[in-house]
Order: structure tokens, then sequence, then C-alpha cells
């Protein structure tokens, strides 16, 4: 059997940790990331050598073992625990050659936990370029480490890094500075308190409030050890100050940049993004550009699914022997899947975008832009990457706000976020808007459509925004708030990283959300194609007799027999039970079973009524199954109009906006809030805003 | 970089630099900056250029020590720093 050894990647972010992860694993990634389970880390298979696999787990990053944010929380966390399944036997420590001196500082504390480590040093494919120049062997001798030059763009050192890495046993493992000087008395009473763990990690559990094992704070307090919050804060100073020294005496004879050559496109790019006018305007335009390119560019792959399933579905039919499975595959699971397959595409562009906007750094300008602008709202320009990715999911979009170290932010940030429109609801909009709304242009190019997508997105984005400075005045601030961002420097993306992302993101959306909408789907058939009693029973044999004098042709009166049958069936008796409710919305049962059934997630509410009105049509054969056209044909029985109008479309579109239709996301909330009480508040909140804006809007519009 | 005191110094505090002004980090109350900006390496004795301020005054963007960082004012007010000629 292969030997296998555990290596975390630790670094600053932006530093090249994931690049160097997917350079070191290819695509072997393992990564929970949809209902429920959520990635902390992302971890991968690494061929080493012939003998030896590694996992590789990509940590988030952290500029210090100092915790000051929950993201840091969770590198501090696994660093100090060895009974976690992660727990590393190496570490790489991911630097930037361009920020050495910075990237250095956790360098020397991960050494000093204790672990063999590796120094990465990436980007040396920008050395010649910034004109830096470095003594590997001498700083290795300085750092007591073994260190390793690579760029994971241009995968040059990968091969080094893995020999590197199978050689860890004969690593040192000695810290490269003894940092306690800054306080020998205090530190060697510390050491004295428990002898079986080292100073370092006995003054991380005493700083950070850590255990390892039953050692805790209070255990070492115990032993009579006692300072102040302030005390604390003072020796950590020190500590920094003098990790520092030690790092400018290391670098001073090893490491070299010449100042000339430090490239000025940084500055050009940054005067124009974070310009007073240009930097709001390209904000604009490229959200814009955003929205449109999700609309425009998706049209063609999203017909194409749409009619393989189609045909799919036709096809089953075709070649199985009549009978229930036949049904069940053909009418439930098939529909189902099928009405949210097609929105795939859309999804897909909209990851690649926010994963371009990351990897370029722009996302950090628009942090600086927008600080301000949030401020009156309760939030900080750190909540703007939150409800930007909130636009593609919910999920990630929350534990991003990890990244915000005043609690009351990040609070409010977790509760606004699921506002903005996440790409679930895209699915639901574009079909209700295919349907209700126009397909005409403005000026020739601004497709109407396309602009009241774009409307929806502000709405979501403006409730986030009212409800978050509602929340402000009403959530009491325990700390008060700091402000820190790191302005990376501008990077093309690589390539590999977007698609990576793009490809894990989407596949976790189409399994996700897939493997519950085919659970759903069979049942919703089953609960159409079954009936209690005598009604559902007796339905040809009653419609026949109805229809007997009337002249209608074979095809009517097989429609009537399936429609008569399902609002007899299991679903039509539970849809009739709730109409009273949604009436006022505008919407007939269909699609109220449609819309009570995504609460488990919102895209589901396509293929929902996509299995619903295939299990109603009579015709087998049905040669035209696409769902738009389904939806644009249903009527309401009593009066005849269609039931789906601009008022119950923008009714159902506004209801959309504002529900908590997703379980996924309340999980996520529960876990990052760690509290019950704002998890229902929220919930019951936007389920209530939801009802009462589908309200009014219907019946405003009707 | 290592740069040399003028004689006759000029001492401010950090949100008060215009932009491309450079100086030297001088001092500051630690119970007020948080640990996280000085492991960021704004530390006495860094160098520190200001290189933007965001179009509605606030925050401010920063060179310190080589690693561009931005802060908002009420921070930058807590750091002393000396005017580099
Ligand atoms: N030029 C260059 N860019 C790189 C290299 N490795 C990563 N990058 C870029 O650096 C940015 C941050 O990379 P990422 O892997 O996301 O960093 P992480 O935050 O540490 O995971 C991205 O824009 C990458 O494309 C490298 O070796 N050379
Ligand atoms: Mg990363």
């Amino acid at each position: 059997m292969k030997k296998k050894i555990k290596v975390a990647l630790i670094g600053n972010p932006n530093v090249g940790k994931t690049s160097v992860f997917n350079a070191l694993t290819g695509l072997n990634h393992k990564i929970g990331n949809y209902p429920g389970i959520t990635v902390d880390k992302k971890s991968g298979v690494a061929k080493l050598d012939d003998e030896v696999n590694a996992t590789i787990i990509d940590l988030p990053g952290t500029y210090s073992i100092n915790a000051s944010s929950e993201d840091e929380r969770i590198v501090l966390d696994l660093l100090f625990d060895p009974t976690n399944e992660d727990y590393p036997d190496v570490a790489i420590v991911v630097a930037d050659i361009e920020n050495l001196k910075r990237n250095l500082l956790l360098f020397t504390q991960v050494k000093e936990l204790g672990f063999p480590t590796v120094l990465a040093i990436n980007m040396a494919d920008h050395m010649e370029e910034k004109g830096i120049s470095i003594k590997i062997a001498e700083l290795e001798k300085k750092l007591n480490t073994k260190i390793v030059l690579i760029s994971a763009k241009k995968k040059l050192g990968i091969q080094e890094l893995k020999q590197a890495v199978l050689d860890y046993k004969n690593f040192s493992i000695e810290p490269c500075l003894n940092a306690t000087a800054v306080d020998t008395e205090f530190f060697s009473k510390l050491a004295l308190t428990f002898s079986n763990l080292s100073v370092f990690k006995l003054w991380m559990i005493y700083s950070q409030d850590i255990k390892i094992g039953n050692i805790g704070k209070k255990e070492i307090e115990a032993k009579g050890i006692h300072l102040s919050e302030n005390e604390i804060k003072k020796l950590q100073h020190k500590k920094t100050i003098k990790r520092y020294q030690f790092i400018n005496d290391a670098l001073k004879e090893t490491y070299s940049r010449d100042v000339n050559k430090a490239s000025d496109i940084r500055t050009k790019v940054d005067r124009i993004l974070t310009h007073k006018v240009y930097g709001y305007l390209i904000f604009f335009f490229i959200m814009m550009l955003v929205f449109q390119a999700i609309f425009e560019w998706s049209s063609i792959p999203m017909d194409w699914i749409d009619e393989q399933f189609a045909n799919l579905s036709t096809w089953v039919h075709e070649v199985m022997e009549p009978g229930k499975l036949t049904d069940l595959i053909a009418d439930g699971i098939v529909p189902g899947i099928g009405g949210v397959m097609p929105f795939i595409p859309q999804i897909a562009i909209l990851f690649m975008f926010i994963s371009i906007l990351e990897e370029t750094g722009y996302m950090s300008r628009v942090v600086f832009l927008m600080d301000k602008l949030m401020r009156p709202f309760g939030l900080s320009g750190k909540s703007v990457v939150p409800l930007i990715s909130g636009n593609a999911c919910a999920i990630p979009a929350i534990m991003s706000a990890r990244n915000i170290e005043n609690p009351k932010e990040r609070l409010i940030t977790i509760l606004v976020t699921p506002f903005t429109t996440c790409s679930a609801r895209i699915p639901v909009y574009i079909i209700i808007i295919a349907l209700v709304i126009p397909d005409t242009r403005i000026f020739g190019f601004l497709s109407i459509q396309g602009l009241t997508l774009t409307l929806f997105y502000l709405i979501g984005f403006l409730a986030a925004l009212v409800s978050s400075w509602a929340l402000s005045k009403y959530i009491k601030s325990e700390r008060k708030s700091y402000f820190v961002i790191e302005m990376p420097n501008y990077r093309t993306p690589i390539i590999k990283n977007v698609v990576v992302n793009m490809y894990e993101k989407t596949k976790a959306f189409v399994v996700g959300a897939g493997k519950i909408i085919f659970v759903l789907s069979i049942i919703i058939w089953f609960l159409g194609a079954h009936g209690p009693g005598e009604r559902f029973e007796n339905a040809e044999q009653h419609i026949t007799e109805v229809y007997q004098d009337k002249e209608v042709s074979e095809e009517e009166l097989s429609e009537h027999i399936a429609s008569y049958k399902l609002e007899n069936s299991y679903i039509g008796i539970l849809g009739k039970t709730i109409e009273p409710v949604i009436k006022p919305l505008g919407y007939d049962w269909k699609v109220g079973i449609a819309v009570l059934s995504s609460f488990v997630g919102r895209e589901i509410f396509v293929g929902v009524l996509g299995t619903i009105y295939n299990v109603g049509s009579g015709d087998e054969n049905d040669e035209d199954g696409r769902i738009k056209q389904k939806m644009a044909a249903e009527i309401w029985p009593d009066t005849g109009q269609p039931v789906f109008t601009l008022a119950s479309g923008v009714s159902l579109m506004f209801f959309y906006a504002f529900a908590m239709q997703c379980t996924a996301t309340v999980a996520i909330v529960r876990r990052e809030t760690k509290s019950w009480k704002w998890t229902i508040y929220q919930l019951v909140f936007m389920t209530v805003l939801a009802y009462v804006a589908a309200l009014i809007a219907y019946q405003l519009l009707k | 970089m290592q740069y040399k005191l003028n004689l006759n110094k000029v001492s401010t505090t950090l949100d008060l630099l215009k932009r491309n002004e450079k100086g030297v980090i001088a001092d500051f109350d630690m119970h007020k900056v948080p640990l996280k900006l000085l492991e960021m390496g704004c530390l006495p004795g860094n160098a520190v250029e200001l290189l933007e301020v965001a179009p509605l005054g606030d925050p401010i963007y920063l060179c310190i020590n080589d690693t561009h960082l931005s802060i908002r004012k009420e921070l930058a007010r807590e750091i002393q720093v000396e005017l580099v000629g």
C-alpha cells in the first residue's frame, strides 16, 4: 500500500496557495460545498513519488497565527489540534517573493509550532521584471528551513517542492528565533506550568484562549499566571517587533530588490479604478456587463439543453414499455431535472466573472471604493465581497463574511446577504421574464428583459442595504470596529484557477440541486399520479360521461381526463388546501405547490412545475415538452385567463426576491452565527416580507 | 528601506498625509492600534507612503514597509509619522 502523508498549505491571502494547490493536485479535489456541508478547507491528493501520496489541504489565507477573524481562526484551530483528521505532518508556507518580509512573519510562527516546514517562495516568474535577487542557500541557513523557489503560474519548481516535502523527516523543527527574549522572566514562568507543551504553544493557549487537549487558559491561570488584556497585547506587540527585527536581519544580506524597477503600472491602474468618477462608472459598467452576459451568452446553450431534455422525455416513452416506471421517468424525473439543468450556462458564467474579479485583485479596489458608502448602513467595505458573491450563491458568500473582524458588521452582513440575487433565483426570474416581459429592445441594443433582470438584482441589493440599516440601529456593538485590508497587486488571472473554480461551483450546484430535485420529482410525480378515493379512480369514466354529448376530439378528451385526475390526486388536494393563502398573490394551486416545495431551494420551482405540468398533460408523446410553452398555456379553469400574467409574474418575482427559500442557507446561517435566534428571525422576516411584497405587487398590477 | 531622518523633521499623523507624501512611522499608542496592523508591517521606523484617498475622503490607501493596504482615517489618526523631506 502507498504511504500517505498530510500536508497543509499555509500563507497570507493572495500569495497563490490555491494556485499551488491546483498545480500539485490536478483535478483530484474533494470539497463539501453544498447543502449543509461547507468548505472550510479544500483537500486533494498529490502524487509525490511512486511510493508516497500526499493529502494537500488548502487553508484560508492568514497574516498571522494570532487570529483576528473567523477565517484565521480556522487555521489556528487546525494547527493546534493534533486530533483533527487534517492535522498536518508537514507545513508548506507559501510566500510571495515580492513581499517576503511580511510573509515571513507567519513563517516564523508556523515554524515555532514545531512543524517540519518548507518555505515555498512563489511568483518567481516576477523576479527578473521586479529586479529581485535572492540567495537561497544563505537564507535557508538563517531561517533554518528548506526553501523552494516556485511559480505556480509557470509550473516551475513544483517537482522540487514535492521532493522537498518527501524529505520532511530530516527537517529541523527548531524555531528560527527566540521570541521569548522580549520578557524572559514571564516566559520562563509560563514554560514551567505545563512542561509537556512548548512555551510558544502555552503562550498561544493563554493569549488566544484556545485549548490543546485539556489544557486551556483556565488551567494555566490556575498555576499562577496572570496578565491583564493590556499586558497580553503589549507582549504580542513586542513579539511582533522582535520577529520583524529577526526577519529584517535575515533578509538584509540575502534579499535585494532594485527600487528603480518597481513598476508603476499598479499606480496608474489604481488611479483610474479608484477615481471618483471613473472608479464608480467602471464598477457599474462591469456589473452591467456581467448581467448582460448572463442573459445573452447563455441563451443558445440554454435552448439546446432544454431541447435535449424534451427529446429525452419523448425518447423514453418511445423505447420503454408503457407503464408506471416509464411514466415516472419520462413525466417525473426527466422534466424535473430538465427544468433546472438549462441554467448551468448562466451559473457558470456568473462564477467565472466573480472568480476573475477576485483573481485580478479588482475586488479589493471595490472594497476601497465602497467602504464609506456602506458605513451608514452599518456595514463596511468588506461586506461588499459577500454581497457581490451573494449574487452567485449565498452559501460561500456568507462564509466569506468570516473576513470581517467586527462581530456586529459580520452578523449584519450574514443576515442580509440572502437578499442578494443568488444564481438559484435565475431559473425563476428568467422563465417568468421570458413569459411576461416583452422581448423588445431600447436604443436598439438594451433588452427590456435584461433590464428587468438587472432591476431585480438592484431590488435584492437595496433590500439588503435597507435591512442592514435597520439592523444596525438595533444590534449593539461590543467592540470598536477597525478596518484593515490588503490591496494586492494586479495580476492576470490563471485560466486554470478560473476554470477549476467555475467547474467546482457549478458542479456543486448541479449535484446539490439535482439530488433534491430527483427525490422531489419522484415524490411529486407519485402524489400527482395517485389519489384517494373514487373520484381519482373513476376519472376517465366521469369525464367521458360529462363530454358525451359535446364534440371533442380524442386528444382534448384525454387532456380533460388528465387534468381532472391531477385535481383529485393527492397533490391536487394539497394544493387546493393552500390555495386560499396564495390566491391573493395571483397563484393557482399548481404554482402554490411549486412555491411550497421550493422552500428547499429556489431553483426547484421550475423543476416542480415541469413535473406537475407533465403529469397533467394527457399526451404521452408530447412533442413539445418545453416548460415555457406549458406555462404560457396554463389558464385559470374558472375564468379562462392565463395563470402567468404581468401581475402574477411580477408578484412571483418579488416573492422570490425576498423569501428565504433555501434550507442550505438557513443551515449555514445557523452555523456561522451560532444562534438559532438570529436564524429564525431572518427566516420569518424574509418570508413575511416576501408575502407582503408579492401581495402588493399583484393587487396593484392585476 | 531605511530613511535618514531630517533634522528639521515634521511630525504629523498618518491621516493628514497628502497623496504621494512619504514618512516614517514614529510611534503610536499600542492599545489603539490592532495587532493585525502591526503584523502587516506598521511598526515604528518603517517607511510609509500615502498612495490614494478614496473618492469620498475615506479610507486611505497606503504602502507601509512594502505592503499595500487600506485603513480608515479614524485608525490612521492614532499613528504618528515623521515626514521625509
Ligand atoms: N505571476 C504569477 N501569478 C500567480 C502565481 N501564483 C498565483 N498567481 C496569481 O496570484 C493571485 C492569487 O492566487 P491564489 O492562488 O488565489 O492565492 P491564494 O489567495 O493564496 O489562494 C491570482 O491572481 C493568481 O493568478 C505565480 O506563480 N505567478
Ligand atoms: Mg485561495
